[in-house]
């Protein structure tokens, strides 16, 4: 049995709450490390009146990686927000569905075949054409006569998936080049090596993601009741299908890039903003996105600190954290 | 007498090289109410979709407002003409009153503490269940809720309105379908709305059209008042049952007695 009667929250004051733990969480970030920084240093040395070794440490190091995490995880969340709007099924999240071992497979490629030459961006593009082949190739799969099934998308998406992060396996153990990271960081991620430059070039991308799914909101909203009934209520349900698929794969294809795979932001954060204030994707998809941030910034901080000066791979924390806890929000709610 | 509002003019579908509709012409005004009867597979769907505008026939063409369906812009067709399905799952846990606020027009959308909501839960007798998560309600509740819904949709469009509903009543119990069809036949007979109906319950079709329409393997057999369209002969033939009229002191009474015995 699902909830007779959900309870929703008053949706400015919660947003408004999400977005102060953000700030939170990203102050807690800069802090936290095995230097520890005072906040008075913080403080000064944002505003550039510092330049202390410690404050170095967290200009260099720390605040690109905060705002990569806080951007990944809000590109994430708000494609998942989306994806399970599209497929009307709460369980499509980027990485379940194979869109994010697209990513993957798409800048390892790029990078053992050399195209590293073809400038920076090369490695993102990459990235986000592995994402919108991969998400095209489940949406044909599953599509006929203008119909899409869901649950075959949603396998065909696991299957395309797995057979993606095999190729990128096989990939990275045949090439030998020091500029490929492991397998282990595209399979479960990391933000350690985001310095300002990387920041730079992704942002553009996640913001894109970021900023424009809130528009398709309306569309996502009417797909609540299905296609038929979504083109009744005039929504121009073909155009928002694709540009959910394409902004989904931009951003995704970024965020992987970027960060490599992150599992279970894209799930775990639209769910529990669902529980918060509701279905409204106006204010579902900007919610996820600050909750994603902020359970992102947290992962990576636990990362880099549980175990330092070694670091865990943060899709490793993700799911260590989110894994259980979606359990026991499963178990008490008694269905998904 | 109004303009027409709906102009069908022989519409013909095909799938392969089957015939689902030859050649259905008719016209209606809004203050109609249309029952759309015929055995299963005759192509009341089909029609459906074509007068929703989803399918474009392969020949022959649906007016509304005397304006082709394919040359409506898609959110002007929504504000003139709502359509209620068959079956309209809903994936999420939705209140019943956030699954009404998705039929409001414009910068309402959504927007659930919308007075028309509430005034439409109450008008189909689903008020109590406004907070109620929609997966938890009956099938009738449910089909109630979506009533509310599709009439948010057009509710407040000035000029004639077409409401377009598939069996929207059939989850209903008995007294429950007579209510709600004496709610939507009263808004008809106020002049705004045109209402087609799919039913497959000819006592309630009595009941409710002003016009029965009967559709045969995909041929529109018969179009007139219910009385009319309803004989003995003609329900034998269609649908193979037998049937007569009773006399009753306030009219004529259908009387289904049961199945002619098959072939």
């Amino acid at each position: 049995m699902r909830e007779a009667e959900p309870r929703r929250w008053p949706v400015a004051p919660t947003l408004g709450a999400l977005a102060a733990l953000l700030a939170l969480g990203m102050v807690i970030a800069a802090l936290a490390g095995p230097l520890s920084v005072a906040p008075a240093t913080l403080w000064q040395g944002l505003w550039g009146a510092g330049d202390e070794p410690g404050y170095r440490v967290v200009r260099d190091l720390r605040l690109p990686r905060i705002i990569m995490a806080t951007l990944v995880g809000a590109a994430l969340a708000s494609t998942g927000a989306a994806l399970q709007g599209l497929f009307r099924n709460p369980l499509a999240d980027p990485g379940l569905i194979g869109i994010s071992a697209g990513a993957a497979l798409g800048a390892v490629a790029v990078i053992v075949l050399g195209g590293g030459a073809l400038g920076h961006q090369a490695i993102p593009l990459a990235a986000f054409t592995g994402a919108l082949v991969t998400t095209f190739l489940m949406w044909r799969i599953a599509s006929r006569g203008g119909e899409t099934r869901v649950a075959l998308l949603l396998l065909a998406g696991i299957a395309i998936g797995a057979i993606a992060m095999a190729l990128t396996g096989v990939l990275t153990f045949l090439a030998d080049d020091n500029e490929l990271r492991t397998l282990t960081f595209w399979a479960m991620g990391s933000l350690a090596h985001s310095r300002w430059s990387d920041v730079a070039l992704v942002a553009p991308w996640l913001l894109a993601g970021i900023v424009l799914m809130p528009l398709l909101a309306r569309p996502l909203n009417g797909l609540m009741l299905g296609e038929q009934a979504a083109l009744h209520l005039g929504h121009a349900v073909p155009r928002a299908k694709r540009a959910v698929m394409v902004l989904g794969a931009v951003s995704v294809g970024a965020a992987v890039a970027a960060a490599g795979q992150i599992s279970f932001v894209g799930l775990v954060a639209p769910h529990l903003v669902r529980l918060l204030i509701g279905v409204d994707h106006r204010w579902l998809i900007p919610g996820a996105g600050v909750l994603g941030a902020l359970l992102t910034v947290f992962a990576d901080t636990l990362a880099r600190t549980l175990v330092a000066p070694a670091e865990l791979p943060i899709g490793l924390v993700m799911a260590l954290l989110g894994g259980p806890f979606f359990l026991v929000l499963l178990l008490r709610r008694n269905g998904v | 007498m109004t303009d027409t509002l709906l102009n069908v003019a022989g519409v013909t579908v095909r799938a392969g090289d089957r015939a689902l509709l030859s050649e259905v012409s008719f016209q209606a005004r809004a203050g109609e109410r249309l029952a759309l009867l015929g055995p299963n597979g005759a192509g009341k769907s089909t029609l459906m979709r074509a007068l929703a505008g989803d399918l474009t026939p392969d020949a022959g063409a649906v007016t509304l407002h005397g304006r082709p369906l394919p040359d409506w812009p898609l959110s002007e067709l929504a504000r003139r003409r709502s359509v209620m399905l068959q079956h309209t799952p809903v994936g999420f846990p939705v209140r019943a009153d956030e699954v009404v606020a998705l039929g409001l027009p414009g910068r309402r959308h959504g927007n659930a503490n919308d007075p028309l909501v509430a005034h439409l839960l109450d008008r189909f007798g689903v008020a109590h269940l406004r907070g109620r998560a929609y997966p938890s309600l009956s099938g009738g509740e449910q089909q109630r809720v979506h009533l509310a819904r599709v009439l948010a949709q057009i509710w407040e469009t000035p000029g004639p309105r077409l409401l377009l509903l598939d069996e929207s009543t059939s989850a209903l119990d008995p007294a429950q379908q007579y209510r709600v069809l004496e709610t939507l036949a009263a808004l008809a007979e106020q002049g705004d709305y045109l209402i087609v109906l799919v039913c497959h319950d000819l006592t309630l079709a009595n009941a409710f059209a002003s016009r029965v329409l009967m559709l045969d393997r995909g041929r529109l057999l018969a179009d007139d008042a219910p009385a009319r369209v309803l004989t003995p002969e003609r329900l034998a033939a269609v649908y193979g049952l037998r049937s007569r009229w009773l006399d009753h002191p306030d009219g004529p009474v259908l009387h289904v007695e049961g199945a002619l015995p098959p072939g």
